[in-house]
């Protein structure tokens, strides 16, 4: 306990101190109480893959150099490494596959509580699959599209119809390779196959496979799911939001959503305010029905609607312990079986939907598509049965709030970059050539205990900006940007180089660009497609000044999003490395020999700046390949050469 | 008296987390990741043995008549005072690996470089900042302690009174029920009679 987390926003630290006041174990507890964590699994040299197991390989001493079938430390790394791959892409791309069966209910039920809130989104993807959009009316268009785009996920013959949105040099290079994904559900299978005992034990061949799946979570199964997302709940607009605890209020019914697919929240997110439901808010006392959001399901919500983000991933138990949270309501994904211990503290009602995810401790109630209004008002009328439970008993909603703009597209940069009648990549090719823009960073996903809460995302996010580096930002990242006051049009001349700072000024954006959830990771994939196709910045992403970053990554699609930005061409830096370190080869593999291949490689570097450091490394060594100008302006961080 | 390191047997489920703690203390780098990249070498100075199905770690005992100190030539091996932990110093060691003979538990080494003699320090420097070996605070199961011979004692003392007493006392409920149960039947038979 007392735990002082210097670089985490100021709600954040206030609700700690209610923690401890109030003994209730937080993830910083659980984590401290973990330690030290096992050193075989940290370093990758533990197999379970079968029972003449488990193995591990003996790092220091004289003990076994390979498992009991005779794996050595590479092939157990990479196998593990590759199920932790297959896993993130089945997390992704199942989400994906349920946007696909979203889309086909709007085509097969006129009934259907869902619609095509997009439909230039709509003809986009069917133009993709070579489905002919003239004239059909949008149900059934989303037919079509939507089988089509469910055979990209278990055809048994052909390749992922969505990969085709990658440069066609990269798309080349993947066929020669042999991982160009097939489906998305086989390359999984494949991997699970492979991993088994006694097949795949040459580990560039299990990782080979590993990037195939990644693939087709990148460029498959995630993108599907951004694509029909759009298409279905609207292709988002920037947009005003604020974010942190500090959104709750006390007087209203606060129903925080948590977790990641928009299925139901955003059918929440216009429902709650019905009318009737705000008559049922108000007969219980309260003045309202207030919606915030945890974790990606909060950034779906924002980008389509402008509800506030109540936090991150790191804060779930936090918002429950202000006392005046009703209900958090889950899907998928990220959300603690220990909710159900901070709840107990408290009168908050906790809710799963996903037959998928069921919890102890938690109420279900299911979600069906096919009833969504009726259950998603079922959902709220629950929330406010709750708001009298509160009893008076005291409530602490810290009072901080960051006010932030999200929202953006690779559609919408497009607009904002070249204005609505002539959308175009051309001023942002430009300004990265004249040397007004040094490259482009994404910085994206999770927090995790194991390092010091937000310094790594604001340090490298701020570094970049520093040295002219426009930022994209998805997922748990995105929200800890627009908390700490980043994604403002203001934080360009706050923290932004004179380059930056004029282009973000002359478009009006904000020098930290939020894109969406984890799975909206194909929006910067597709941001990188299209300004390959622009041109004059090289004939594949690999060729681009730029770079990736997930400093506090924890979550096994993380794993998943790094391996498909590294097989994209992609130089991707983490903080804590992969699971890997045990495994010579393996190591040197990835974060150097893999580059002779895909043009993409990882990097491990704790230190935020000094991982900022190795970015704009890379975007400088892309640059003097391309033969750029200098740049503009002085740059703070000069590499030496 | 001197400290040592215990076991519970049964609570040791052979995970060697022990062995990598022990190792990460005795590293310039204390941290694991680092230390592979490093390529640092610092052994184990506790072992995990298995005996059938049970597995146990074991690490120098700190015997009070030392066989590793009785062998020394150099005195490189000794301790400061009766109770305190049996030490290596690495400059006296001529690395003549008498003491590896003699101990009679298998837990003196001679140092991965093979220049002196290597073995539990008790993790000292830990110990006197108020911590527990680094093995001890790493047992994920606590299987693992730091026991002084005379608090240990007393509560083992203590374990066994308590049986005692409370066999006793489950004695003599027994015989109170049975004299009842005697007295009934006496009573039953006048009665009868």
């Amino acid at each position: 306990m007392a735990r002082e987390l210097k670089y985490a926003d100021k709600a954040t630290q206030q609700m700690l101190k209610i923690a401890e006041a109030e003994n209730i174990p937080t993830v910083w507890d659980r984590w401290e109480a973990m330690q030290p964590q096992c050193g075989f699994g940290t370093l990758g040299l533990c197999c379970r893959h079968c029972s003449m197991g488990p193995c591990r390989i003996d790092p220091f001493g004289d003990g076994p150099k390979t498992g009991v079938c005779g794996a050595n430390a590479d092939t157990i790394a990479a196998r593990h490494l590759a199920r932790m791959i297959a896993a993130g892409a089945a997390a992704h791309s199942d989400h994906g596959r349920d946007i696909a069966h979203t889309l086909l209910l709007v085509g097969e039920n006129p009934n259907s509580d869902y619609t095509v809130k997009s439909m230039e989104k709509l003809k986009a993807v069917a133009e993709v699959y070579g489905i002919k959009p003239d004239g059909k009316e949008p149900r059934a268009l989303a037919l079509e599209v939507a089988k089509a785009t469910l055979n990209d996920f278990g055809q048994q013959t052909g390749t992922v119809r969505m990969a085709e949105t990658a440069p066609a040099a990269r798309q080349k290079l993947w066929k020669e390779l042999g991982i160009y994904p097939r489906a998305v559900d086989r390359e999984i299978v494949e991997i699970m196959h492979r991993t088994h005992i006694g097949v795949d034990a040459e580990y560039k061949n299990v990782i080979k496979q590993g990037l195939r799946a990644s693939l087709g979570d990148g460029w498959g199964g995630s993108m599907i799911g951004t694509e029909l997302s759009d298409a279905i709940f609207g292709s988002p607009n920037p947009l005003k939001t604020r974010a942190n605890l500090g959104i709750l209020k006390k007087d209203m019914v606060n129903l925080v959503v948590h977790g990641h697919e928009p299925t139901l929240s955003d059918v929440i997110a216009i429902v709650s305010q019905d009318q009737d439901l705000l008559e049922k808010a108000k007969k219980v006392g309260a003045k309202g029905i207030q919606l915030g959001g945890i974790c990606c399901t909060a950034n779906e919500i924002m980008m389509r609607h402008g509800i506030p983000l109540a936090g991150s991933y790191m804060q779930q138990e936090l918002a429950i312990m202000t006392g005046v949270v009703d209900m958090m309501v889950v899907d998928v994904q990220c959300i603690w079986p220990g909710l159900e211990n901070t709840a107990k503290h408290y009168h908050t009602k906790l809710v799963t939907t996903s037959p998928k995810a069921k919890m102890p401790g938690f109420e279900h109630i299911e979600f069906e598509e096919d009833r969504a209004v009726e259950i998603a008002k079922q959902i709220i009328a629950t929330a406010i049965e709750n708001y009298p439970n509160r009893n008076g008993k005291q409530t602490v909603i810290p009072d901080v709030t960051q006010g932030a703009i999200g929202g953006f597209t690779t559609e919408t940069v497009f607009q904002f970059l070249g204005g609505k009648y002539r959308s175009t990549y051309r001023p942002l090719n430009d300004a990265i050539i004249a040397g007004r823009i040094r490259g482009l960073g994404g910085v994206v996903g999770c927090s995790n205990p194991n390092v010091e809460f937000e310094e790594g995302h604001l340090t490298i996010v701020k570094e970049l900006l520093k040295n002219d580096v426009l930022v994209a930002s998805t997922g748990c990242n995105s929200i800890t940007c627009a908390k700490h006051g980043l994604m403002t049009p203001e934080a360009a001349f706050q923290h932004a180089g004179k380059g930056l700072q004029e282009v973000c000024q002359a478009v009006g954006i904000p020098p930290v660009l939020h894109m969406g959830a984890c799975v909206d990771n194909s929006r910067i994939l597709r941001v990188l497609a299209s300004v390959v196709a622009e041109g004059g910045l090289g004939d594949d992403i690999s060729d681009l000044p730029g770079a990736g970053a997930a400093p506090e990554w924890m979550s096994e699609k993380a794993v998943s999003i790094g391996f498909y930005f590294v097989a994209s061409g992609v130089y991707t830096v983490i903080g804590k490395p992969l699971p890997v370190v045990g495994a010579p080869g393996l190591y040197k593999y990835l974060t150097d020999e893999i580059e002779q291949e895909v043009g993409g490689k990882w990097a491990f570097e704790e230190d935020p700046i000094e991982a900022a450091h190795l970015m704009l490394r890379h975007i400088d060594r892309k640059r003097k390949a391309l033969k750029l100008k200098p740049m503009m302006y002085p740059q703070p961080f000069k590499p030496e050469e | 008296m001197s400290s040592k390191i215990t076991v519970t047997i049964e609570k040791c489920v052979g995970c060697h987390t022990c062995e990598l703690a022990c190792a990460i203390e005795h590293s310039q780098a204390k941290d694991i990741e680092r230390m592979v990249l490093a390529g640092e070498q610092p052994g184990y100075r506790i072992h995990v043995e298995t005996y059938g199905p049970r597995s146990i770690p074991i690490s120098c005992q700190h015997c009070e008549e030392a066989a590793c100190v009785l062998a020394c030539p150099t005195g490189a091996v000794s301790r400061l005072a009766p109770g305190k932990p049996v030490l290596v110093d690495e400059e006296r060691c001529i690395g003549c690996s008498m003491c590896v003979q003699a101990c009679p538990f298998g837990v003196m080494a001679m140092s991965p470089t093979g220049k002196s003699a290597f073995k539990c320090d008790l993790c000292v420097s830990r110990l006197a900042q108020g911590l527990k070996p680094a093995c001890v605070s790493s047992c994920p199961t606590r299987a693992l302690h730091l026991e002084e011979e005379g608090p240990a004692n007393r509560e083992k003392r203590r374990i066994a009174v308590a049986r005692l007493a409370q066999a006793q006392e489950a004695g003599e409920q027994e015989q109170v029920a049975q004299r009842h149960e005697q007295g009934a039947q006496r009573r039953e038979s006048l009665a009868g009679g």
